[in-house]
């Protein structure tokens, strides 16, 4: 049987196999050591939540603690790249993105362009997101929708840990700014990754599970809730074929349109708010692109347009669950052929 | 008056190199407020006029292989780091030849082969580009050293204070220089930062910080010698202020009525940085008018030459609006 380990086991032993493999990798973020200057251990924490534990002894002067300062250190992470590293920062999360965006978006996205193509700026932003730990609205949004937003940027949003470790050591080998994101609530969750490095190309999106009833594209955390209701509605007859675009920028919008041309029925789900969401802009995709094989109107499962609650019990009703996608599904099913 | 300062390390060439560099940047930035005034420049323009002896007085330290990180009063620090000044001329009139295609523009112009990671067009951008440059210096162990250029008005950005605190912390070969031309924008530096010495934030970031005179060629060629040897030798990051005057407005059209009468005039009159190389170089005996003369007349062609050529040089192609975004798709 295939070695199981978590999405952020995942995640760690990308880091540490291209930090081996390549020694302009570079890894810096708060307490990403986790100790530098205290009188106790150097490296106590390894990220706040332990991603990059045990780097930091591997790579003497490659794993960095920053001041709490994102603007200064994302923005190093985008000069450091154009100069010779290829670094990968660490924004603890991604709802702190509002102190160090300008780096990001008016920098790092930019150089290529503005500069007449001209600039390589490979750099990785490792980025926690979303709802799930009752951490309340400063620290549980899912914000690719505004990261893919940008051009120029790369948005990665794996949903497990066989792909949380190939779309990172991509985004690292990749030569544009990735950003990385990491769902806090998938970090535990335990799947097959081979041990060694391997790569999975950025802007292909996967079938995670084959039916021709209704197609299902869901985003990183989703795709489970999406996999739990098609099990369900499975035993009512509906099979679901799920997509998983795996990285949002590029987005592969082939594979989606295939899908939607084979079941003419499509529900995305999205953590993210609804407006201007990722689940908007597929379905505006597919309504401009696959309008004729549409046999009912596409449904959105999403967040509500509110900032995440910290109370449990609305925190539950915020991020989609496997009801809700089934309830959507149900529904597109349901609706007759269009005239 | 014979004794120059610094001017005992200058070369003769050096010191031609040093004057030709500030009159390039003059009469580039003289040029453009003519031809911005015919209508014929598109966008945004911030001239350097006044400012040229700093951009000057660094560069004559740095290698091709260090870096700066300059502001959206650009050109200066970029015909200093050495961008080809026609393919500047070419870029700011936008056209497909220009140093980054026309994509850029006077606030965007960057040649990394040269070391120049762009002027910027966010106030306070530049200093945590730079933070990354030096920590790559560091960690690849060249003797690289990088250097941010920031306005007073940037050094009120919490990118500049961050950069500084990281750049300790870090202990890394950068330089951060605050071009102190009195005003952000048009709101004056006596208010913006209370009209202290900028020079002492460094002391709250654990650096040396020093005052110099930003029209004086030869008080930067030291100050900017002496902290970019000491990042080259892994002694950390300074921080230097240089007071200065900028000749024109905050951007071409700036009616300017926030100054005072003849404030400018006065500047031109008593500090203005070519003058006064001019007079220390010559007085001393280090190098002759005429020999500035020749300078002054071949700058003169070349500028001439690049708005002629700019002007009718062609616009990019119209498949060039979606290339260049990604370095793989």
């Amino acid at each position: 049987m295939a070695r199981k380990i978590t999405y952020m086991q995942a995640i760690n032993e990308a880091l540490d196999q291209e930090m081996e493999r390549d020694e302009t990798v570079v890894v810096f973020g708060e307490d990403n050591a986790g100790g530098a200057g205290s009188p106790g251990e150097d490296d106590a924490w390894g990220g706040v939540m332990g991603v990059t534990k045990g780097l930091y002894g591997k790579y003497p002067g490659r794993v960095l603690d920053t001041p709490i300062s994102e603007s200064a250190f994302i923005g190093a992470a985008a000069g450091a790249a154009c100069s010779g590293l290829r670094p990968v920062a660490e924004l603890m999360f991604v709802d702190f993105f509002g102190v160090c965006m300008d780096q990001i978006y008016n920098q790092a996205a930019k150089f290529r362009y503005m500069f007449g193509g001209k600039a390589r700026t490979p750099m990785v932003i490792r980025t926690m997101y979303g709802a799930g730990i009752r951490a309340a609205s400063q620290h549980s949004q899912c914000l690719y929708p505004i990261f893919t937003h940008i051009p120029g940027l790369k948005v990665v949003v794996p949903s497990n840990p066989y792909d949380a470790k190939g779309l990172l050591i991509a985004s690292i080998r990749d030569d544009d700014p990735v950003i990385y994101f990491e769902n806090k609530v998938l970090y535990s969750v335990e799947g097959e990754v081979p041990e060694a490095p391997y790569t999975i190309p950025l802007g292909e999106a996967e079938y995670v599970r084959d039916g021709e009833d209704v197609t299902i594209v869901a985003i990183g955390r989703m795709v489970s809730m999406a996999e739990q209701a098609a099990e369900a509605l499975a035993d009512e007859g509906i099979e679901c074929e799920i997509v998983d675009p795996r990285t949002t920028s590029p987005l592969d919008e082939e594979t989606i349109y295939e899908s939607v041309e084979n079941t003419g029925r499509l529900v995305v789900v999205d953590e993210a708010n609804p407006r201007c969401s990722l689940a908007a802009d597929i379905v505006a995709r597919v309504a401009e692109n696959c309008f004729e094989d549409l046999k009912a109107a596409p449904k959105m499962v999403t967040a509500p347009h509110t900032p995440p609650p910290f109370s449990p019990t609305l925190e539950d009703l915020y991020v989609p669950d496997p009801e809700r996608v089934a309830a959507a599904v149900r529904e597109v099913a349901g609706a007759g052929a269009r005239a | 008056m014979t004794e120059v300062a610094g001017a005992k390390e200058l070369s003769r060439e050096q010191l031609l190199d040093a004057y030709r560099t500030m009159r390039t940047i003059r009469e580039f930035e003289e040029r453009l407020h003519t031809e911005f005034a015919t209508g014929d420049i598109p966008g945004f323009v911030h001239l350097y006029a006044g400012e040229e002896a700093i951009a000057a007085g660094f560069m004559v330290h740095l290698d091709e292989d260090d870096y700066i990180a300059s502001t959206h009063r650009g050109h200066g620090h970029a015909i200093a780091k050495g961008c080809d000044p026609k393919q500047m001329m070419f870029e700011i009139y936008g056209k497909q030849d220009g140093l980054c295609h026309g994509k850029g523009g006077s606030m965007h112009i960057a040649d990394l082969d040269k070391g120049m990671l762009g002027a910027n067009g966010i106030v306070g951008g530049g200093p945590p580009l730079v933070c990354g440059v030096g920590l790559s210096a560091k960690t690849r162990g060249t003797k690289q050293v990088a250097v941010s250029f920031t306005g007073d008005g940037g050094a009120n950005q919490g990118t500049f204070l961050e950069s500084l605190n990281l750049a300790s912390v870090w202990e890394l070969p950068c330089v951060f220089v605050v071009e102190n031309n009195g005003y952000a924008e048009a709101t004056a530096q006596a208010f913006s930062c209370k009209g202290i010495d900028i020079a002492k934030r460094a002391d709250g970031f654990s650096m040396p910080g020093v005052v110099v005179d930003g029209h004086d060629f030869f008080a930067v060629y030291e100050a900017a010698g002496e902290a970019i040897r000491r990042a080259r030798e892994g002694g950390g990051p300074s921080l230097i202020e240089c007071k200065v005057n900028r000749y024109y407005g905050h951007f071409e059209g700036d009616a300017q009525t926030y100054r005072a009468e003849n404030e400018v005039e006065n500047v031109r009159n008593e500090k203005d940085c070519l003058m006064l190389f001019r007079r220390r170089v010559t007085s001393a005996g280090l190098v002759e008018d005429e020999e500035l003369d020749r300078i002054d007349e071949d700058v003169k062609s070349l500028i001439d030459e690049s708005v002629r050529e700019a002007k009718e040089a062609p616009e990019p192609s119209s498949d060039k609006l979606i290339t260049d975004v990604y370095a793989s798709y």
